[in-house]
């Protein structure tokens, strides 16, 4: 079955890369493209190397031309077979054609050299000649979202879930306005991330054309760069220094905004090479390495402290410095607690994890932070939710920060050592030169943060169980999820009290399994951005948490997800609220509960109507059945699980106030 | 045993302390004094859309901005004042770098400079009180560009504060107009922002 279909993409294709390859600035052009050590054949032999894959004739094996990759996994299954399903509806009405190579060549071409094997794209006027040539290109799976916002944050759970860049595009205007969303959220978490945008053609712009807006004014704050190609010939260099500058340093997500004519200009033009784009970028250095006098500085804060405390953030993830973290805090026995980014950052079975902070952590590890004599931390910013007060901040601790972005140190909190360099070089270093530590030299210190664990966890909702009374209620939902995953799966968090239940209920055990809006806070970010996480990281299954006021945000998606066959499991907690604004109004509004009362749709008959399974649960007992019953699935499935209306996330701090001001019990009114 | 007292000068007991302890100080709550940044950028389009546009969502309010071409060709240079207290300042400056077509940020408030701001003035001046005028500006070192019947345009250059003293003498003469170039700084001495930057 694969294999016939593979077949007949290979004839379906002769006809247009043979016509591709006669031309031979075409041909000139993608041999150039390959970077040394390229694995990737050139795109003008994919008609041969069609032939090759199926690695049987003789001879193959010997041939120069390397196999072309392509996206479609070749395993058979049910996912792949519906991708190539996709691929040859897509191509059924396609001509044959002899034609030349332009602009949108150039912009697949470089994407194809960047590894980019997924695009999240809607078409529209002005990018329809990339769709034109987009079926020339099957080392690319285009994935046709339902709205552009979708696509955006399917590119950022990509990325977050594989390491790699992420990849959206969309048309102008009202296509490109859509993506502004999802590029925002990605900017303020620091995703890798391209954009990409078609523009009106360069006599249009500033006409106030059909679907033009000025984008890249749009994208300027919330982007790391951004760019309005105006000719083919620049797109090579282009699409190499946005992939450049979107994975170094700190990440982020870049915009590239290409006018139509640009996309449809012939051109010669050659990938630059690694070394061409660095020295096209003279303001772009990142600092990796920390500086040794600050790495000293610190170690001698970490030898004379009493109560030091490990802050980790994001950015422990991003350098990939797991290992570099355990080591460091083992060497010197100082517990890690962690942002809401930072979640994986250790396993949270480490004896000296101690837990999530900030506005909606744990009390213990709020009251750690405010009695510590030292805060070390590493590749986190101080964030408002983490901090409150900055005033009542951690008022007995002296503060190690390092970050990759000098700009963030000394931004919302004074620090008494400053080290710029990305998480690992810094935990490194600060490994090197730290003295072991007893394990008994902390005894005091440990047990008392043992002890204050033990009480917090014990009189939270959840630990108090509360559930145990037949109300089925969110944090046991997502603590069960956790359970019956075993703690591998990617769990991706809406916003909201579904994102706090999950930062603090489930227990996760892998790096980059938890996938979350943290700095801008986005809605409907859940189920695109598994959609994305889902094909980042196939080894795993992917689950998206969400509440039922952000599933309503971005539930077009479900078509995608039964369309493209991508297995994503959704939890949809539904309070029937916007939960966090009923607990606020609750809580600092005095009841007042205006709008934050949500009636939503039956869920069940919503999935089924896309062609997506779907259980429904509103007992404790039948929790785990059905997640037994989704995991069962391949493919997309949906659980509507209705929990207790009125359930609050404790504790929780009040925006303006500190650390030390936590309401933790059900209902206290504020003032 | 004792350990460094925390930077409040506390001593860490907190789980016995019965006083709160002072509060954190702000970033950026300091005693704030004008800041001269000179920034050098690559001259691409958009880069001064760039800076302006960080400035402003990053809440710093820019007093003046002068920006030309080096003698390089790439490369352009602003000179930027602004108000606010030295962490503010620094924070900004780290900021402009995260820029990817900033080259180089220096704040030169502290350093030895040649500072200079080109005015134009059109003040009211008549038969009667011309002379007058002609005075005051020439013991500014100014000069008269443009007479008419009814007013002299004046061309002053010197530092910020030279200007503001001028234009407030020439105020109660009536200003019809006024056009300022914003502050140019350069170090004294041999040593060159542009030295580190390549060709």
């Amino acid at each position: 079955m694969f294999g016939r279909s593979r077949a007949d993409r290979t004839e379906g294709h002769s006809a247009m890369t043979m016509t591709r390859g006669d031309d031979p600035a075409r041909g000139a052009a993608s041999t150039a493209a390959d970077p040394p050590g390229s694995t990737r054949a050139s795109a003008g032999t994919a008609g041969t190397a069609g032939t090759t894959g199926t690695g049987t004739e003789p001879g193959a094996a010997a041939s120069p031309v390397r196999e072309r990759r392509s996206h479609v996994p070749a395993d058979g299954s049910a996912a792949a077979a519906a991708v190539e399903q996709a691929r040859k509806d897509m191509l059924h009405e396609v001509r044959s054609r002899k034609r030349t190579r332009i602009g949108a060549d150039a912009l697949m071409e470089a994407l194809i050299n960047q590894g980019t094997d997924v695009l999240w794209s809607y078409p529209g006027g002005v990018i329809l000649p990339i769709y034109d040539i987009l079926g020339d290109y099957p080392e690319i799976r285009h994935v046709l979202v339902r709205h552009e916002q979708g696509g955006a944050h399917a590119a950022d759970g990509y990325a977050r879930a594989s390491g790699k860049v992420g990849v959206c595009m969309g048309t102008s205007g009202p296509g490109a306005t859509n993506l502004v969303t999802g590029i925002a959220t990605a900017q303020l978490d620091s995703v890798p991330m391209v954009a990409i945008t078609g523009n009106v053609p360069n006599a249009l712009i500033g006409k106030d054309a059909f679907q033009e807006i000025d984008i890249t004014g749009i994208t300027l704050p919330m982007t790391k760069h951004n760019y309005l190609v105006r000719s083919a010939d620049e797109i090579p260099h282009v699409v190499a220094e946005a992939f450049y500058l979107a994975s170094h340093g700190r990440p982020g997500p870049v915009h590239i905004d290409i006018t139509k004519d640009a996309l449809q200009q012939e051109t010669t033009a050659e990938h630059p090479s690694l070394e061409e784009v660095v020295a096209g970028l003279p303001g772009f250095r990142p600092t990796l390495e920390g500086h040794p006098r600050q790495l000293k500085l610190a170690a001698g804060e970490i030898a004379h402290a009493k109560r030091p405390l490990i802050l980790a953030g994001h950015g422990v993830l991003i350098a990939d410095a797991m290992d570099e973290l355990r080591t460091f805090a083992e060497k010197t026995q100082i517990p890690v607690a962690w942002t809401l980014l930072g979640i994986g950052a250790i396993d949270e079975e480490h004896p000296l994890a101690y837990g999530y902070m900030g506005m909606h952590g744990w009390k213990h590890v709020n009251r750690a932070i405010q009695s510590a004599d030292l805060l070390v931390a590493i590749g986190m910013r101080f964030d408002d939710r983490v901090t409150g007060s900055v005033r009542t901040y951690a008022p007995y601790a002296r503060i190690i920060h390092a970050d990759i972005d000098p700009a963030e140190i000394g931004k919302n909190v004074a620090v008494e050592v400053p080290i710029v360099g990305d998480a690992r070089h810094v935990l490194e270093g600060l490994t090197r030169l730290t003295h072991e530590v007893e394990p008994g030299t902390r005894k005091e210190y440990l047990y008392q943060l043992a002890d204050w664990r033990a009480e917090s966890e014990g009189s939270s909702w959840h630990g108090s169980g509360a559930w145990k009374e037949g109300v089925l209620s969110a944090d046991f939902v997502v603590e069960r999820i956790g359970e019956l995953t075993n703690h591998t799966a990617t769990y991706v968090a809406d916003v909201g009290q579904n994102q706090m239940w999950l930062a603090r209920y489930t227990t996760f055990r892998r790096p980059n399994s938890h996938i979350s809006s943290g700095g801008l806070g986005t809605m409907g970010y859940s189920v695109p951005a598994a959609m994305g996480a889902a094909l980042g990281n196939r080894d795993v299954e992917t689950w998206a948490i969400t509440g039922d006021g952000g599933f309503q945000m971005t539930s077009q998606e479900l078509m995608t997800l039964a369309a493209d066959h991508i297995p994503v499991k959704i939890a949809l907690l539904d309070n029937h609220k916007l939960g966090m604004i009923r607990q606020w109004q609750e809580i600092i509004y005095a009841g007042n509960y205006h709008s934050s009362h949500l009636p939503g749709p039956d869920f069940v008959k919503l999935a089924e109507a896309y062609g997506i399974p779907a259980f429904k649960a509103t007992r404790t007992d039948e929790v785990d059945t059905v997640i037994r019953a989704a995991q069962g699935i391949d493919g997309p499935v949906l659980i509507w699980f209705e929990i207790a209306e009125e359930q609050n996330v404790f504790p929780m701090m009040p925006a303006g106030k500190g650390l030390s001001d936590l309401i933790e019990t059900w209902g206290a009114p504020e003032e | 045993m004792s350990s460094d007292p925390s930077p409040n000068g506390h001593s860490p007991h907190p789980a016995h302390a019965t006083t709160p302890p002072p509060a954190r100080s702000l970033p950026g709550s300091g005693e704030a004094r004008r800041h001269i940044l000179v920034v050098l950028v690559l001259d691409r389009p958009g880069v001064l859309n760039r800076v302006a546009s960080l400035m402003r969502a990053r809440n710093f309010n820019i007093d003046s901005l002068a920006v030309s071409r080096t003698d390089k060709d790439h490369i352009s240079r602003m000179t930027l004042t602004l108000h606010g207290d030295d962490v503010a300042v620094e924070q900004a400056a780290k900021q402009l770098y995260r820029l990817v077509d900033v080259l180089k940020v220096q704040d030169v408030t502290e350093d030895r400079v040649v500072e200079h701001e080109l005015a134009l003035v059109k003040v009211r001046a008549t038969d009667a009180n011309r002379a007058e005028v002609i005075k005051i500006v020439e013991l500014y070192k100014g000069s008269i560009v443009d007479i008419s019947a009814e007013s002299v345009i004046v061309e002053a250059h010197g530092t910020e504060a030279e200007i503001d003293a001028l234009v407030a003498l020439l105020r109660s003469y009536g200003i019809k107009e006024l056009v300022r170039t914003g502050a140019t700084v350069m170090l004294r001495g041999a040593g060159s922002i542009e030295e580190a930057l390549k060709p």
